[in-house]
């Protein structure tokens, strides 16, 4: 139950805070949203002794059991440990947003979007099924597009939110087509049974191609390398959404795809190549590029780009037991997985930190550019004690949370070469450790250059002092925090990821022996000499970072990803003009011909295909004289109607045609159709009226004989074939007919209406979708009668 | 030209009211016999225009101040709520129930939740016919 109220819950107050905000003025509507994921905090961890023993709870919700959608939702260690993380780092995210937005904003739709984040968030989580699973997936995105255009009259957050959107949703896409091709082959869409059938005999090309397609949906979402260009632009998001989404949770999503579906895929040796190769790069890459930025927010999100990519090179180097030995028989080889959800969190506190603390210095400072900034220490203690924690542990020096993360991190790297799975291995702790050196470079850039050195360059126009003490709070739990893992890692370690370990490694028992003593000091072991090398060459680094950092310009402009993703959008634009150009003509008549041409080439193929055609006019009832007289009138008004001379006559004939088909309805019995028909025909009517003065003058068409007799032939062709179906489904009977219902209509639906109880009851879901269908038809024409440009006004929006 | 409509204006103030009890009539009449949402909907819509083509639009907007775009949204909304809400209940999706009622007057009539859905179906008939018509109608102010 707890899960099923922790995804709805959110997704209620979402709806509720737009209704609300009218309402409440007296207090900032921050508080109201608060309450949502504190409640779950705490609910969450009242389980969890419970998940910590090993125990899972699910709850299986049907939801259209005629489809077989059964929303089962799943709370178990791995679940738990980002369901904790996305609760208590939105509660503190919501708590300093209340201080860092002012009361003059959006509020209600960003505390909306935020909700339905979360719940979209806590549903991907959560969920057992596939395809709830994608859904909430790409709910993440659109809730991540919404929160990015926040300030949407900035044209970089508009161009950042699509950017993001659009690597993202591709990828998602891509993910889904790999769950459906997994789905298949393991017959079944719940993750818990297809983890507990796969075994290394399932191995096939199918499979191989479905871990690649879930690998490119979590590598796009995780911002790895080449498709972390969007994180960066991603942060003209206001800075707690940047803290929230963009480090701490959403970015993350990718991290749990790859934990939870590690049982599935990582009997193939090349998930874990796949994985902790691109997570290598990832990490060097991000590291590299943070050094050079000189807006600290560009920074902060390429040191997430690099932190998210040592979290996936470590889950990679976790899953090669699964592969090289088919079951796990050495324990040692799980505590790279280890080590990857336990920098997960330590992450998700550095980094939100630091997010927090750049935020104060927007706010308080006005500028979040290198440049300008230096000498804020004596001006603001408090957020430069806050950036020394997060920069420190993110640097991974001791005293700080990152510090114990890191030294395992080496450890998995230098453990993973007694595999022998290949020479080349060798490189992966050179890897970590260069990448690591870049980590301590900007991790000191972030903290000196912002807080030491000279102040001449600040902004001028306000006084600047310490932030508020309600903006200081979320992050000063954060610091304390950092600083509270450090000393007590286990309690983390036991409580928290031992039950995480379970649900990525399955079949080790008992599951508790994977969760190892974590200690600072463990003697003079390689990982510690790499430390002090790393901090001994970081500090030479940054000391004569004017001298090399010249090297950036190195790259022409035409070489990098950002160049390649504005054109590869450019030449899209451009071919996707061409295309549609070639038949959007703006004719109706060419539309009309579209859609007969298709429909004489797929329905008249159809039943030419399949020798169905056949007109027998046996047991047929005999045409009455009235019949014969009323086709006589229709046909009469059809053909009158082309050769009319005026718009106001064809406009009535074809009323005519309307009213006479109405009354066909009445001969055959049919009150229901007539009814409908002929209300319709009115507001039709009416409709045309209205259109007039929109329409140009009547004239004569000029068409070439060629043109016209083509536009006869489509037209004749696609009357006779309506008619010779109108005589096959007669006597057609492949399909299993439907009379049964509608004799047991009043049983089966309470209802005496056939056409209602067909409505309403056995095809409501389609009457349903076909509401909403009409809805946006209407909101369709709306828009483009009354957004539509103006004269002199620009075409499209830029 | 000033155009004498005085009669369609006289008798269009009696007229609506019949469509309008026309309309309810198909509503609730819509589970046994000829009838039901959509129709009801659109004879509903057709009462509106007529009011809009008889008065102008400026006027009826005054004594009917209703944005029919909300009118439509909140149809779809009813509708898929009844879906949602037997769900809750650990019902099938869309799953419909009904129990009779004894009303003073009328007698014995039965109560049903697709009158629910089928309300949802009348009111986004009824706004997006209005909202179509009354945005073309008003779209050529430039």
């Amino acid at each position: 139950m707890i899960t099923k109220w922790a995804i709805l819950l959110p997704f209620f107050m979402a709806i509720l805070i737009p209704i609300l905000h009218t309402r409440i003025r007296k207090f900032h509507l921050g508080w109201v949203a608060l309450a949502v994921p504190f409640i779950l905090f705490i609910a969450l961890l009242r389980f969890l002794p419970q998940i910590a023993s090993g125990d899972t709870i699910s709850h299986s919700w049907r939801w259209i059991p005629s489809y077989n959608l059964t929303f089962t939702t799943y709370l178990d260690g791995l679940s738990m440990l980002f369901a904790l993380l996305i609760t208590g780092i939105g509660t503190l995210v919501i708590l300093y947003s209340i201080f860092y937005l002012s009361k003059k904003e959006a509020l209600h739709k960003f505390y909306c979007y935020l909700l339905l984040f979360m719940t979209a968030m806590l549903g991907v989580v959560f969920s057992d099924h596939l395809i709830m699973l994608y859904f909430f997936w790409e709910l993440t995105s659109i809730a991540s597009f919404l929160l990015i255009a926040f300030w949407h009259h900035r044209k970089a957050s508009r161009r950042g939110a699509q950017k993001s959107m659009l690597i993202t949703v591709t990828g998602g896409i891509i993910m889904l087509m790999g769950f459906l091709i997994l789905a298949h082959e393991m017959d079944s869409y719940s993750i818990r049974t297809i983890i507990s059938t796969i075994s290394i005999e399932n191995l096939n090309r199918p499979l191989y191609l479905a871990m690649l397609f879930v690998l490119l949906g979590a590598f796009t979402k995780s911002a790895q390398f080449p498709f972390h260009i969007w994180l960066p632009d991603a942060m003209e998001a206001p800075t707690p959404v940047s803290a929230y989404l963009h480090s701490a949770t959403m970015v993350k999503a990718g991290i749990y795809i790859v934990a939870r579906f590690t049982p599935i895929f990582a009997y193939n040796l090349s998930w874990f190549w796949i994985v902790s190769i691109v997570g290598l790069i990832t990490l060097f890459w991000g590291s590299f590029n943070a050094i050079k930025q000189n807006d600290l927010k560009a920074l902060l999100a390429f040191s997430t780009v690099s932190q998210l990519g040592l979290i996936m090179s470590l889950l990679g180097m976790g899953s090669v037991v699964y592969a090289t030995t088919g079951e796990i028989t050495d324990v040692i080889y799980t505590q790279a997985t280890f080590a990857a959800l336990f920098h997960l969190v330590n992450h998700s506190t550095f980094k939100g930190a630091l997010f927090m603390m750049v935020g104060i210095l927007d706010h308080e400072v006005g500028t979040r550019d290198l440049r300008r900034l230096g000498g804020l220490i004596t001006i603001m203690p408090i957020t430069f004690s806050i950036a020394l924690i997060g920069g420190f542990s993110m640097a991974g020096l001791p005293l700080f949370n990152g510090f114990l993360s890191k030294e395992m991190f080496f450890e998995a790297t230098l453990a993973i070469q007694e595999m022998n799975v290949h020479s080349w291995i060798v490189l992966f702790p050179v890897i970590a450790w260069v990448a690591s050196v870049f980590t301590f470079v900007y991790c000191f850039i972030l903290v000196f250059k912002t807080f030491f050195g000279s102040a001449d360059k600040l902004p001028t126009d306000r006084k600047i002092h310490e932030a508020p003490i309600g903006m200081l709070m979320s992050p000063v739990i954060l610091a304390v925090s950092i600083i509270f893992i450090f000393f007590f890692p286990n309690i983390l370690g036991k409580f928290v990821i031992g039950s995480a370990m379970q649900s990525v490694y399955p079949t080790v028992q008992p599951f508790e022996q994977m969760t190892p003593t974590i200690a600072a000091w463990h003697g003079f072991n390689t990982a510690l000499f790499m430390t002090i090398g790393v901090i001994v060459f970081g500090i030479i680094l940054y000391l004569s970072w004017p001298k090399w950092n010249r090297i950036y310009n190195r790259l022409p402009e035409k070489w990098t990803l950002n160049y390649l993703y504005n054109q590869l959008l450019e030449e899209a634009e451009i071919v996707g003009k061409f295309v549609t150009d070639l038949y959007m003509t703006g004719s109706v008549r060419h539309y009309l011909m579209y859609i007969y041409v298709f429909f004489i080439f797929i329905v008249g193929g159809y039943f030419i295909q399949s020798h169905i055609f056949a007109i027998d006019l046996e047991d047929q009832a005999p045409v009455e004289w009235f019949e014969i007289l009323l086709m006589f009138v229709m046909a009469g008004a059809a053909i009158f109607l082309l050769f009319a001379k005026s718009r106001l006559t064809a406009v009535v004939s074809n009323g005519v045609l309307g009213l006479g088909v109405a009354m066909l309805f009445v001969v055959f019995r049919a009150p229901d159709l007539a009814l409908t028909q002929l209300v319709v025909e009115s507001v039709t009517t009416v409709l045309f009226l209205l259109s007039f003065a929109y329409l140009p003058e009547w004239s004569k068409e000029q068409k070439s004989k060629a043109t016209k007799s083509m536009n006869l032939l489509i037209s004749l062709t696609a009357g006779a074939l309506v008619m010779a179906i109108s005589f096959t489904v007669l006597n057609y009977s492949e399909f299993k007919t439907i009379s049964g219902f509608f004799e047991n209509a009043y049983e089966l639906a309470g209802g005496a209406n056939i056409v209602n109880t067909i409505l309403g009851d056995f095809r409501a879901f389609d009457t349903m979708l076909e509401v909403v269908v009409l809805l946006v038809a209407g909101l369709g024409v709306y828009t483009l009668i009354k957004f539509r440009a103006r004269k002199g006004q620009k075409k499209y929006e830029d | 030209m000033k155009i004498n409509d005085v009669i369609l204006k006289t008798v269009v103030q009696f007229v609506v009211f019949i469509i309008l009890t026309i309309a309810i009539y198909l509503f609730f009449a819509g589970h046994y016999t000829p009838g039901g949402g959509f129709v009801a909907g659109l004879v509903l819509a057709s009462a509106a225009i007529l009011l809009y083509i008889t008065y102008d639009t400026e006027k009826v907007k005054n004594g009917l101040p209703i944005d029919f775009k909300v009118v439509a949204a909140i149809g779809v909304a009813l509708a898929i709520t009844t879906g949602i809400v037997p769900t809750l209940f650990g019902k099938p999706f869309l799953d419909m129930s009904s129990t009779s009622v004894h009303f003073p007057l009328i007698g014995e009539k039965e109560i049903a939740t697709v009158m629910l859905f089928e309300l949802g179906v009348a009111l986004t008939v009824v706004g997006v016919v209005m909202t179509i018509i009354l945005s073309i109608s008003e779209g050529r102010d430039d």
